[in-house]
């Protein structure tokens, strides 16, 4: 393939004077849609000098406030997600079961929902008038003890699964009885964290616990938009890779989670990085579904994109371009970050082929 | 590879399951809660709130402006991938790597800076305004920011497919006395048309949902510059949940409708391929 691409095929040359004129008109389009908006981003933030841009953003303290409350958001969403696209990878790239695609269109589905939406369907269902309202506003911290038991449970069974012998003869004991370790391991994981939550009163008793206009909804519906990003740049990478390196640990009597760490992980590590990269970018830039379950609370509920608008209505240029020449920035580390997966990608896809081409001769 | 793998690679059912368990919560019950929500209005009180002539103007604007946005990106798209494919010129991978920037860049800040560059005193505006084109709060500047936001779909879904192309095919249109622009009509676009249409489609529903990007540049001016989505917030800000609920159905149905479209089209149009 290189040796044909180098080499200038006639058929596929076009005159000089259409290569020149769609070069410029692709740099002309590229200079006014991308570049002059980016550097006027910069521009305006500095308009008024490095001083009054520090002051704008570290001694404002509603702005401040906004940044901090974005590094809880965006990282917390991002969690959700990883662990989700690391698992939705896992189950459609390395196994074939009915349903597949089916699976593989919903993960998509945030793509088509307008982020205003998303956000409504939270207020919906936690905010004073949704589903769950009046409970919450009762006695919403009741849930809590189980949410967390059950998270402890889920734990359990992922450390029980995953470190458990996949060759039988060298099961002995509880490897032998997956059905009822889940299950009274569960329990009893179960019972070992909920007790004492109840005993020592650790939540607050008939208390309002607040998730629409707090902090816990931002997270939900930043975890809605950004859903699909870390499962999307791992499944295509996953399905390229194969299962072969997996299967070869395992016939070696590696466990599921030494098989996870030291043979998926390694591989998918670049296409981990950019999701991870690109879906806190997105995080951390997200505005419709956020604008919806914030309610616009100065220094408590808004993000940074909410912090971006309120200083835009106040007519506060310079301070709105400061808080967006950040996430500016951000968005420029992502795209480097992207140039840099592609090097390293394609430096280990060249090292991985002269290894089968050493092992060959 | 199905059930080998089934049988000796572990943590299929955990795995499954907890995508699964992931999905609904977070995704499949919402917006079910957002059906269910809207069945209890009445037909009649449901098409009360979906069917004013303010909603109306809202959403041939929300769809126009996309549709729009979606035919400017497809071409555009088309250049950018070609050139970026076929010629070789300086600093073409920043070129290469500032088309992703509209995926990273958050909306607000792209319609912060976009409403700031075409006013009469911006830098573009300052050009333009005098030439007759009003780029800030009028239906040109959604139309323009969401051809940013859509920009990155077209390039990344055509570029692939025209760096596979198979050189032969080119070389039998030319040997058989098919000028350059014949080829590229009759050869080489029917082979990228799948693909157009597939970036036409991400971008037209990026461009539907959009609310950050536009809030900035619209004005938000009722019946003018309104999108779909200001609506369901105005009537989330009197507090009248089942009518932007409604609203909020509407324009799912709408969306998912105009995919399933697109989607079709785009079988229709890669049936040779199989």
């Amino acid at each position: 393939m290189s040796a044909e691409g180098t080499l200038a095929r006639r058929s596929q040359n076009d005159a000089t004077w259409v290569r020149v004129t769609l070069t410029t008109a692709a740099v002309l389009v590229i200079g006014v849609l991308v570049l002059i908006p980016l550097v006027n981003v910069f521009a305006q933030a500095l308009s008024e000098g490095v001083g009054v841009y520090w002051d704008n953003l570290f001694n404002d303290h509603d702005t401040l406030a906004a940044i901090k409350l974005t590094m809880v958001v965006a990282p917390t969403a991002l969690m959700l997600n990883l662990v989700f696209g690391v698992a939705a990878a896992w189950a459609i790239a390395k196994f074939n079961f009915p349903g597949r695609t089916l699976l593989t269109a919903l993960i998509d589905l945030p793509f088509s929902v307008s982020p205003v939406v998303a956000g409504l369907i939270f207020v919906l269902i936690f905010g004073l008038q949704g589903y769950l309202g009046p409970f919450l506003r009762r006695d919403g911290y009741s849930a809590m003890p189980y949410l967390l038991s059950l998270l402890a449970v889920a734990v359990y069974v992922l450390m029980y699964l995953g470190l458990r012998p996949i060759n039988p003869v060298e099961r002995s004991g509880w490897w032998n009885h997956p059905w009822l370790a889940t299950i009274a391991g569960g329990a009893l994981v179960f019972l070992v964290t909920f007790a004492p939550q109840i005993y020592f009163e650790m939540w607050p008793k008939d208390a309002s616990l607040k998730i629409i206009f707090a902090t816990p909804g931002l997270i939900l519906a930043t975890a809605f938009v950004t859903f699909p990003f870390v499962a999307r740049e791992l499944i295509p990478v996953m399905e390229a890779i194969g299962v072969e390196e997996e299967l070869a640990a395992v016939s070696l009597g590696a466990n599921g989670w030494q098989v996870f760490w030291q043979i998926t992980v390694p591989n998918i590590k670049w296409g981990l990085i950019y999701g991870i990269i690109l879906c806190n970018a997105r995080a951390m830039g997200e505005f419709g579904a956020v604008f919806v379950v914030s309610g616009h609370i100065a220094g408590l509920t808004d993000t940074m994109p909410l912090r971006i608008e309120k200083l835009f209505q106040e007519y506060n240029l310079p301070g709105s371009f400061a808080v967006a020449s950040l996430l500016t920035l951000v968005a420029l580390l992502t795209l480097l970050a992207r140039v840099g997966v592609d090097r390293a990608e394609a430096a280990r896809v060249k090292s991985a082929a002269e290894g089968t081409n050493e092992l060959r001769s | 590879m199905a059930n080998v793998n089934r049988r000796v690679l572990p943590g299929f059912s955990l795995t499954l399951g907890y995508s699964v368990f992931y999905l609904s919560v977070l995704v499949v019950i919402p917006i079910a809660a957002c059906f269910m929500k809207a069945s209890t209005l009445s037909l009649d009180e449901f098409v009360r709130a979906v069917w004013t002539d303010r909603a109306r103007a809202a959403y041939s604007l929300t769809f126009g402006a996309a549709f729009a946005a979606a035919v400017v990106n497809v071409a555009l798209g088309l250049l950018l991938a070609w050139v970026l494919v076929r010629y070789e010129f300086p600093l073409k991978k920043l070129l290469d790597s500032l088309v992703d920037l509209p995926l990273a860049l958050p909306t607000a800040v792209a319609g912060l800076v976009y409403s700031a560059l075409y006013v009469p005193t911006g830098w573009l505006g300052q050009v333009l305004v005098p030439l007759g084109f009003q780029g800030a709060y009028t239906r040109a500047g959604i139309v323009l920011v969401l051809i940013f936001v859509g920009l990155p779909f077209v390039v990344r879904t055509v570029q692939p497919i025209l760096e596979d192309l198979d050189p032969e095919t080119e070389d039998a249109s030319a040997s058989l006395g098919g000028t350059r622009w014949q080829t590229f009509r009759h050869v080489i676009l029917p082979l990228l048309f799948p693909a157009l249409v597939t970036g036409f489609g991400l971008a037209f529903a990026r461009g539907v949902g959009e609310y950050g990007a536009v809030v900035f540049v619209s004005g938000n001016m009722p019946f003018k510059t309104e999108i779909a989505p200001i609506l369901i917030v105005a009537r989330l800000e009197e507090f009248a949940y089942s009518e932007a609920t409604a609203i909020a159905v509407v324009l799912l149905i709408l969306s998912f409708g105009s995919l399933l479209l697109i989607n079709l089209v785009e079988r229709w149009s890669s049936r040779y391929e199989r």
